[in-house]
């Protein structure tokens, strides 16, 4: 398709072709989410990061599946694709492998991309094609109006589990660990500077990207992440992760995360027996720790990790298709498809 | 003595049946493809278990290959045998019965002693008892044979015994006159570089031919003449394989990348096997998580301006529904091919049906017309597959293309086509930006715009909701709902105007027309030669097109007294006749799993004739 794509005249007449801003990113669509829901602030940052990533706006591609997330794309003004249930990740594999210079994104809610679309969400991951996945997660389902998600903490009171639900939640940093991610982070709808920086991580990084975004939903489920997002609480819930930084959190910056074995745990340093030295500090490259501080995830007495937990290079999909592709073209010449035909046993009758 | 001059014959049906660890399949190719080098016209019908290695030497475990060889035009695979090479006695159980009384069988001694006679469930020896007395029996100790061929070699007892089907081969080479070259070839460029096997096989195929021409073992020697095929250059294929080099030759027709996004199923995979071959053409195969995978894999690189295709069976087509919708309403081009399979669910997955026929044409939510094109024989599945994108890219729709697993697995001769004889592909890119709305449509064909990510001022947004006609933004409004269901309905029964009138096989008008599709052409074809041979008004109908079907349909059926619509399902082509054309037509069902015999429409075709001479 390269070919082809280089044969399109460019349009642009000034001087800096396919220059853009985050208005001409907003469509003529009207945003319809919930007054309150952390849709709209997802969206404003991507809109806000995507003209300094220096890609052209038509080589940026959003695709969907189903949910409210799944709107996303029709307020996107580039090339967008709502899928149908589930299927945003394998439809995006198409599109890249199709095409692989452009920018690819899925927006996926919880629902869409872990119940009925887990499957392709696993094998993109550990395909490693060059996608960038933005799992909003808000723990309900919401477009259905109200009925709990593989993420709803156990327990969970929704129209369809009156008596509570029964199944233990999905983590999806170590869900998508697990299935051999390159990039796995987690940030927050409330926190726009943070988002900022991952979304433009996982642009920036080559292989499938993995953003799980605490996103609020303000009908059904709301203040599910107002512990991790208030103003006076959330210094003390949640430890964010930099590389070759230790895991510091507190309002006073005075707690930190220590691993006992390899079980982290809090320790103080107000008392003067620890000091900064004793605490664990992140390593981004390291796949082993990545597991450990995603499995801090559920456990309540630990501040909640939020960051890059692992981000490492393996070749991608598309470029393992494309290296075979020329391989197999320089080896045996480009392929003639009268050749092909006539290949084989043939005779020929007068 | 056996005679010097090989006795003549028109046309000729073998059976090689074995256990399915025998290498039949393998044998029944090679006889094929020499047969085929010789310039006869054939058709080969492989018939294997499901199981990969069901239990030796059980009836479970027999695997067939028959092929149909002649000087004269052969539609099917043979009814009956006139020859069958039983390498063990569940060979002989499972097959005997599809063996011309008075033909021959040439039997693998070692595979009859008493531990096989158990396995395959007989109790006293069909070739001691007197049970075999209308036939012409052949016993050859062929594992004998071989290990003595193989002797000086020092190889493993199991090598020895993968060589004998060779020696079969070998004997059936020398019974019709057929050169060993071909294989020969065959076997120093398979195993070049594995030169015990290479040898162990030539010696073992030469030793068959060495021992018919000595042992006189068989009085007569045949000899099968070229037959009268039209001028021009030929190769043997099989559907899938020619479903494969139709999509390659679409996507070289329309200047556009091939991306397969499929999941293998029995009897489709061999399309993704092929296709996966072909790197250096630039092919794209994805071999995705599942059947769901396949084809929204497909979409998306459709959207990204590829031709994007998939390939399954039935239970795959079933999965893929929901995202056939989605592609009837973002209106891609995408070539679906269902290879079908014995149903329903998992059904008989290396047996042959034709029960999709209505899956394919209404099997989805919603009002969701898709084009559905049939291939009616192995090497027709090129040229259905072929216009199957013509179609999926000069009208931006998915199209079902129909083949099955008599079709995929089965060859014939392929009067290989010249590309510029093909019709020209021509997608209709859209590059400029002034007054684009992805949703106008082309005054003739109603397709919409081709508008792919990464051309400068064409961004938009498309999805399965229902859109709103010409900007394509979502809208539920009643109106325009009605509207956009119009139009995509109208722009699938538009095609119409596009394909060919249906062609009559026989008379215009008389006494009865045969209506089929797909695989059972030959079958069909057959059947109304002989009775337009015996002067009976019979005529052929044979339908390509299913959905939407050719506008003369309905004139043809009215010109004949009684319709007959063989099928191998309950009746579902027959569904439509009548629905569409308010006739009574007869249906005629086989659903076993196997093709029709071309005997048992002729049958049919008499008892129609009978009747309505009351």
């Amino acid at each position: 398709m390269s070919a082809l794509i280089t044969d399109i005249p460019v349009q642009s007449t000034s001087s800096t072709p396919f220059k853009f801003s985050s208005k001409d990113l907003q469509s003529d669509q009207e945003v319809r989410w919930c007054p309150g829901c952390g849709d709209y602030s997802i969206l404003a940052q991507a809109q806000r990061i995507m003209p300094d990533l220096g890609i052209p706006k038509h080589k940026i591609v959003f695709v969907s599946g189903i949910g409210c997330s799944s709107r996303f794309p029709y307020y996107m003004n580039t090339y967008g694709f709502h899928g149908i249930h589930g299927r945003a990740t394998s439809i995006a594999s198409g599109v890249k492998l199709a095409q692989p210079d452009l920018s690819v994104w899925v927006v996926t809610g919880d629902g869409d991309g872990m119940s009925i679309g887990g499957n392709h969400l696993i094998h993109l991951l550990r395909r490693n094609i060059d996608v960038n996945i933005l799992l909003f997660n808000n723990q309900i389902y919401g477009l259905t109006k109200g009925q709990y998600s593989p993420t709803s903490e156990k327990g969970k009171v929704t129209k369809s589990t009156p008596h509570g639900s029964l199944d233990y939640p999905f983590n999806p940093i170590s869900l998508a660990l697990g299935a051999s991610a390159t990039f796995a982070a987690r940030t927050l709808d409330r926190d726009q500077k943070h988002l900022q920086s991952i979304l433009k991580r996982a642009a920036e990084h080559v292989g499938t990207s993995f953003i799980e975004i605490y996103q609020n939903c303000s009908v059904f489920n709301d203040g599910a992440f107002f512990q991790f997002t208030d103003k006076e609480v959330k210094d003390d819930t949640v430890v964010f992760l930099e590389h070759g930084k230790p895991l510091l959190f507190g309002k006073e910056k005075d707690k930190g995360i220590r691993l006992n074995g390899f079980t982290p745990e809090i320790i103080s340093l107000k008392d003067g027996k620890f000091s900064v030295n004793d605490l664990l500090v992140h390593n981004e490259k390291d796949t082993t720790l990545s597991f450990i501080l995603a499995d801090m995830t559920y456990h309540s007495n630990l501040p909640r990790p939020v960051g890059v937990f692992l981000s490492i290079e393996r070749p991608t999909y598309e470029a393992e298709m494309q290296r075979q592709i020329e391989f197999y073209k320089e080896k045996q010449g480009e392929g003639i498809i009268e050749e092909l035909l006539n290949s084989g046993d043939t005779w020929t009758i007068q | 003595m056996a005679e010097k001059t090989p006795q003549l014959l028109d046309e000729v049906t073998i059976r090689f049946a074995g256990d399915s660890g025998d290498g039949m399949q393998l044998t029944g190719t090679q006889f094929t493809n020499t047969a085929a080098f010789l310039g006869n016209d054939l058709s080969t019908f492989p018939d294997y278990p499901a199981e990969i290695r069901a239990p030796q030497g059980t009836t479970n475990g027999v695997s067939g290959f028959q092929i149909h060889f002649g000087s004269v035009e052969i539609n099917t695979p043979g009814d009956f045998c006139d020859v069958l090479v039983a390498m063990n006695a569940a060979a002989l159980k499972v097959n005997l019965h599809g063996l011309l009384k008075g033909g021959s069988i040439i039997v693998n001694l070692d595979g009859f002693n008493d531990k096989n006679l158990k396995l395959a469930g007989y109790t006293a020896n069909p070739l001691r008892d007197g049970s075999l007395s209308n036939y012409q029996v052949f016993e050859v100790d062929i594992t004998k044979l071989t290990t003595i061929a193989l002797q000086e070699m020092n190889l493993s007892s199991k090598l020895v015994d993968r060589s004998k089907n060779f020696f079969a081969l070998g004997m059936m080479y020398w019974m019709y006159n057929l050169p060993l070259e071909t294989t020969l070839h065959w076997i120093n460029e398979k195993f070049g570089n594995k030169p015990d096997i290479r040898d162990a096989n030539t010696r073992v195929l030469k030793a068959g031919w060495n021992y018919s021409e000595t042992t006189e073992i068989f009085k007569v020697r045949y000899h099968v003449a070229p037959a009268k095929l039209a001028p021009g250059r030929y190769r043997n294929i099989t559907g899938n394989q020619a479903a494969a080099w139709g999509l390659m030759t679409a996507a070289k027709k329309a200047k556009l990348d091939l991306f397969l996004g499929s999941y293998p199923i029995t009897p489709a995979s061999e399309i993704l096997h092929e296709l996966s071959l072909h790197k250096n053409f630039g092919v794209k195969t994805f071999q995705a998580e599942d059947e769901i995978a396949g084809i929204t894999s497909a979409i998306g690189a459709s959207f990204a301006g590829a031709l994007g295709s998939t390939t399954t069976s039935g239970p795959g087509l079933a999965l893929k529904t929901e995202a056939l919708g989605l592609a009837v309403m973002v209106e891609l081009p995408l070539v679906v091919v269902d290879v079908q399979r014995g149903g329903p669910s998992t059904g008989l997955p290396t047996k042959t049906e034709q029960a999709d026929l209505l899956q394919a044409v209404y099997g989805r939510n919603g009002e969701a017309p898709i084009p559905v094109i049939a291939a009616a024989t192995p090497s027709d599945c090129f040229n259905a597959v072929f216009e199957s994108a013509r179609i999926a890219i000069k009208y931006m729709t998915p199209v079902i293309c129909l083949s099955d697993g008599y079709l995929g697995n089965g060859s014939e001769p392929w009067l290989i086509p010249k590309l510029e004889n093909l019709p020209d592909i021509a997608p209709a890119f859209r590059t400029n930006p002034e007054g684009f709305l992805p949703y106008s449509r082309d005054e003739v064909t109603l397709a919409r715009p081709w508008a792919i990510p990464g051309t400068p001022g064409l961004e938009h947004r498309i999805g399965g909701l229902e859109k709103k006609n010409l900007d394509g933004n979502i809208d539920y409004s009643p109106k325009n709902h009605d509207l956009m269901t119009h139009l995509r309905a109208n722009k699938i029964a538009g095609i119409v105007n596009d394909i060919p009138l249906a062609e009559i096989e026989g008379d215009q008008s008389g006494d009865v027309l045969v209506v089929g599709w797909g695989s059972t052409y030959g079958a069909i074809r057959t059947a109304v030669q002989r009775h337009r041979l015996k002067g009976h008004s019979v005529s052929h109908l044979h339908l390509r097109y299913i959905h939407p079907m050719q506008k003369n349909v309905g004139e043809l059926l009215s010109q004949f007294k009684t319709i007959l619509v063989p099928e191998l399902n309950l009746g579902q082509l027959i569904k439509i006749l009548r629905s569409t054309y308010l006739i009574p037509a007869i249906g005629y069902n086989k659903i076993m799993g196997l093709p029709f015999q071309s005997e048992e429409i002729e049958n049919k075709i008499d008892e129609i004739l009978q009747g309505n001479k009351q």
